[in-house]
């Protein structure tokens, strides 16, 4: 399983040169953060390179950190059916037009995922071809699960956080 | 061709055969149909971001509510999930107990999706006949936790109580009596003339199109890819049993019934093997911090209580890490993806709601077709609206 892994990497790296910005094969999978640059030749890669073969995509979400430099990130869960493999895939954006390149065109189960992550991170996503809010109204005019916005009113007064272990 | 010999025909959101809430927007030939979009969000409740400020016991509610027709299997993946990243191992029993639960679930999923597949097609027998059944399962849920629909069953660490010699001798009655209607059920449908000519070649959807369509569970089966997570990432000791993964070939409406029809024999199997063989033990193991001490320790130990003060403010954090977890559930691979920065919430929770990715498929699995085979696809592709929107 480990050396799966290394060739992996080394596939990886042989490929793309400057690409990677951290690899970390210490969690429950392999997790590699790439810059967003060539990111969509990283998954076609990943999909149609014979010896990697990962052919399913799992899952595609998107993630937000406000303190940090690229704050909004897209993470992409993608599956090799025949060992077993799974492998993440990381990239990060920033706040100010943060537009990556589409996947739909290499997976079909991509436009939904997409689209949900549009609609709540306003992650564009640069040649998509329906590319609009699919789970709430079409008239919202901010991204829900961003940071900044609580789930709570701030402005409450009657509830203080100390109490409540927050 | 000009539009205008196109009808335009909204089916739901709050049509009865879309069983949920959920819209599609029909452009029709006559009764063929040319195109289809839907549009989904309307139970939308945000469970993403709730999660976000709920501690982790309290998100087990919210997994109830995606698939509402099998919500043990959701509890349980999502304590699993916990439990990954929080390293904690589970017993034997508490393994076998989990198998079973999730196994009764995974028979009133594909129980109700069957008998609706009958209901579509205009039998409604069936239907009646294993409703009866459901509703056995669901008293069996009421002796092991109390509740029957949204489940909130097991705790992380295990279940919250034992199963009573009550629940054990009901399950056995369960299973022993389900073949019998089930046998009367596929009596009914399996081969029956009328029902084989409504669903073979309806809805059709090849391996490769599944596979690139992200879809799993049976969906994915009857197109011929035999891909199980219990199966091929065994969790809660699946591997300690023999199981048949069926598959079917022509990925339609009737290889999807009969998937579904032969993994509920599975199940019972399993359920049996489980039951026979239920280790002794406790019913949880050791997780101080997220397992709440027995009620008559809080009354008079000082660290019972002092537990049972800091789960219930939720004031315990996790450790930090990222894992992400998935289930066979009735509808397929639901994953849950849990970032966790060393509080008391996750920092960000994602669902991977099978129904959610498989359903976009339905244009090109409908297109060409008439009407009403479109609404038996929609019923053997079991979209649960709960699931669908989050």
């Amino acid at each position: 399983m480990e050396s799966g892994k290394e060739a992996i990497i080394g596939k990886l790296r042989t490929r793309f040169t400057e690409g990677i910005l951290s690899v970390d094969s210490s969690g429950d999978m392999l997790t590699i953060t790439f810059q967003k640059k060539g990111i969509h030749d990283v998954i076609q890669f990943l999909k149609e390179n014979e010896s990697l073969a990962f052919t399913f995509l799992t899952t595609l979400c998107g993630i937000h950190y406000p303190e940090k430099e690229y704050p909004l990130g897209v993470i992409y869960h993608l599956h090799r059916f025949s060992d077993n493999t799974r492998i993440r895939i990381k990239t990060f954006l920033p706040l100010e037009n943060p537009i990556i390149p589409t996947v739909t065109d290499l997976f079909s189960a991509a436009n939904w995922m997409e689209r949900e992550t549009y609609d709540f991170y306003g992650i564009i996503f640069e040649g998509h071809p329906n590319l609009k809010r699919i789970l709430n109204v079409e008239y919202l005019d901010y991204f829900p699960m961003r940071k900044e916005y609580p789930l709570e009113d701030p402005t409450r007064e009657d509830k203080d956080n100390r109490f409540f272990g927050r | 061709m000009s539009l205008d010999r196109y009808t335009t025909l909204n089916l739901g959101p709050t049509h009865p055969a879309t069983h949920g809430i959920f819209q599609n927007v029909l452009t029709l030939d006559g009764e063929q149909i040319i195109d289809t979009e839907q549009t989904i969000g309307y139970i939308h409740r945000a469970f993403e971001k709730i999660a976000e400020r709920r501690p982790f016991y309290q998100i087990t509610t919210l997994t109830d509510r995606l698939n509402y027709c099998s919500s043990p299997i959701n509890n349980i993946g999502w304590q699993m999930t916990v439990e990954k990243l929080l390293g904690v191992k589970t017993s034997k029993r508490v393994d076998y107990m989990r198998i079973i639960v999730m196994e009764l679930a995974r028979i009133t999923d594909h129980l109700i999706c069957n008998s609706v597949i009958g209901v579509d097609s205009g039998a409604l027998t069936g239907f009646v006949y294993v409703f009866q059944e459901r509703e056995k399962v669901y008293e069996i849920y009421e002796l092991l936790c109390g509740a029957r629909l949204t489940t909130n069953m097991g705790r992380i660490g295990g279940f919250e109580r034992d199963f009573s010699s009550e629940a054990i001798r009901k399950i056995y009655e369960f299973i022993d009596h389900l073949p019998k209607v089930l046998r009367q059920f596929e009596k009914l449908l399996l081969r029956n003339r009328i029902f084989m000519d409504r669903t073979i070649h309806v809805g059709p959807i090849s391996a490769e199109s599944a596979m690139n369509y992200g879809f799993s569970g049976p969906n994915l089966r009857a197109a011929g890819v035999d891909y199980d997570v219990r199966v091929t990432s065994p969790y809660s000791s699946y591997d300690d049993f023999d199981f048949v993964i069926p598959v079917g070939s022509q990925g339609d409406t009737y290889d999807r019934f009969c998937v579904r029809q032969e993994e509920i024999w599975q199940s019972l199997k399993l359920i049996r093997n489980a039951l026979d063989n239920l280790p002794e033990g406790k019913f949880y193991v050791d997780v101080p911090e997220f397992y709440l001490p027995p009620k008559e320790a809080v009354y008079d130990k000082m660290e019972a209580l002092i537990w049972h003060f800091k789960i219930v403010m939720g004031e315990i954090g996790a450790p930090a890490g990222e894992v992400y977890h998935s289930v066979e559930a009735g509808n397929g691979e639901l994953g849950f993806y849990l970032v966790s920065d060393g509080g008391r919430t996750p920092y960000r929770l994602h669902f991977r709601r099978p129904c959610f990715i498989y359903y976009q498929a339905l244009p090109e699995m409908i297109r060409g077709g008439v009407l009403s085979d479109a609404i038996l696809t929609m019923s053997s592709m079991n979209v649960i609206a709960g699931e669908l929107d989050g």
